[in-house]
């Protein structure tokens, strides 16, 4: 099959190709998509340039955090078959796209394109953005997949840091005006299709049966190669089921934290505070929750590759149920105590994310990592919906003022990483019977014994 | 299969693994250091 500029065939490593050139691929898209999470600032010149409410400027964030879940899960499949170049550059079009969309609906008073640009067309370009450097990360470095995967999705969580400075100059020179506004939207594009285009010019993926220096030769036997489950396999296995549960969780336990952070200082510290101070340190609480968010995902993911990946799952979720106590019952008045177990559980949060495409290889293999690990970010859809519900309404519904406002969501935050404990603890080594075949095995995704394959069965 | 395909990279090679890496680091430095300086407010 001759191989166009996008497959996968095209971008297989020369030899003296270095890895460590990949990561920084696979850090261009996340950083790029990573600016979702700073869509707030966006979101403040809409309301005041377009006087549209905080519930219509909510809405591209929305349905773009929908839409991730939904095309990772969708696209996942497709992502692993056509190979990292052709998903990075999909995601670079998509998510630059839809910055270029809404300034074409800013500039013609159409909020509706908005919507439908920045979260319906730029939403898909996060969630194929999202996993398209995954399996390769994993392929390059097998022998520590979690400290690859945790600088990419580390990437995720700093992509914010880097969007929410820029957005705000942005604003600040061109104004919120609609002729403003649509320049910055306009910008923001131009800027991310440049950024992010160093990832699909960049990434290469290894030659067939390529190791990393000082990594054993793979076994010539089947029985001692590792497991290799496909997609369709894995959503059926209740291994993949018990990791959801975890994931998501554990992701709905963070949000409980990130989603209020600016109300929860102020509620637990607001009394012993000077008034003057207190908007201050609250924004500075939220931002260092941020960084404990992001180094959570570099730190610990690299240790999982030292402890393994049940371990660190215990400790996420274990210690996390008992950070949620401490708060509780220590944290009113020290702050000291308060932030420690505050960070900690925020680093658990992020890491949670970065380390679950390591736990999904050592179970399922990386035959379709990626496209498993499409599927399973559905968790933080359900997670994006349950973690603000919880919090939101609970302490939305208590008359009572201070930090007894989050005893019981707290309570069932720490209910909740129990459960996750549980559920990691049943997790078991996936049974060799529901490996794929050695011709499959031997004929990786996107390779032309994988298409004769497919041409063959559907014939 | 050997291990060429890594480590000791070529001087063109070299010159893209440092390229790449600023191209990253640079920006996402930037909004680190945005980020520390709120930090201080907080004690």
């Amino acid at each position: 099959m001759a191989g166009g500029f996008f497959d996968r065939s095209s971008i297989v490593a020369p030899p003296g190709w270095s890895r460590w050139l990949v990561p920084p691929a696979a850090l261009a898209v996340h950083l790029g998509i990573g600016q979702a999470y700073a869509w707030s600032v966006l979101k403040t010149g809409l309301g005041q340039g377009l006087q549209l409410s905080g519930t219509a400027t909510a809405l591209p964030f929305q349905l773009a955090i929908v839409m991730l879940g939904l095309s990772a899960a969708v696209f996942g499949t497709q992502v692993e078959r056509r190979g990292p170049r052709w998903a990075m550059a999909v995601a670079t079009a998509c998510f630059a796209a839809g910055f270029l969309i809404s300034a074409a609906g800013i500039a013609m008073g159409q909020y509706w394109l908005v919507v439908v640009g920045y979260g319906g067309v730029g939403g898909v370009g996060l969630g194929i953005g999202y996993i398209s450097p995954v399996s390769t990360l994993i392929k390059w470095f097998v022998d520590r997949p979690g400290m690859a995967t945790g600088i990419a999705i580390m990437g995720f969580g700093g992509g914010a840091l880097i969007a929410s400075p820029v957005e705000t100059a942005l604003l600040s020179g061109f104004g919120t005006t609609p002729g403003g506004l649509a320049s910055t939207f306009l910008v923001m594009g131009v800027a991310y299709a440049i950024f992010m285009s160093l990832g699909w010019l960049l990434i290469r993926v290894p030659p067939e049966g390529w190791r990393p220096p000082g990594a054993p030769a793979e076994s010539e036997d089947p029985a001692q190669r590792g497991p290799a489950v496909s997609a369709s396999k894995a959503v059926r296995l209740p291994q993949f089921w018990f990791l959801w549960i975890v994931l998501c969780f554990n992701v709905t336990a963070g949000i409980g934290i990130l989603e209020r952070a600016d109300g929860i200082f102020r509620d637990f510290f607001g009394s012993t505070t000077p008034a003057q101070q207190l908007a201050g340190a609250a924004a500075a609480f939220v931002a260092i929750l941020s960084l404990a968010n992001m180094l959570g995902r570099f730190v610990w993911s690299s240790t999982s590759d030292l402890v393994g990946r049940k371990n660190i799952y215990r400790m996420y979720l274990g210690l996390g149920a008992l950070l949620y106590l401490v708060i509780l019952t220590l944290g009113e008045g020290n702050k000291v105590i308060f932030l420690i177990a505050s960070l900690l559980i925020l680093s658990f949060y992020g890491a949670g994310f970065a380390t679950v495409p390591a736990y999904l290889k050592d179970l399922f293999g990386t035959y379709q990592v990626g496209a498993i690990h499409g599927r399973l970010l559905t968790a933080w859809s359900a997670a994006g919906v349950l973690g603000p519900l919880i919090v939101n309404a609970i302490v939305d519904a208590s008359d009572v003022q201070g930090p007894a406002r989050y005893t019981t969501s707290f309570i069932i935050m720490t209910v909740l990483l129990a459960i996750g404990f549980v559920a990691n603890e049943l997790i078991r080594p996936v049974d060799p019977k529901h490996y794929v075949s050695d011709a499959e095995r031997a004929a990786p995704e996107g390779s032309a014994a994988a298409e004769d394959r497919r041409e063959g069965a559907s014939r | 299969m050997t291990d060429r395909t890594t480590t000791a990279p070529s001087g063109g090679r070299l010159v893209l693994t440092v390229v790449a890496w600023l191209w990253v680091l640079i920006p996402f430095l930037y909004g680190v250091y945005s980020l520390v300086l709120k930090v201080p407010a907080l004690f």
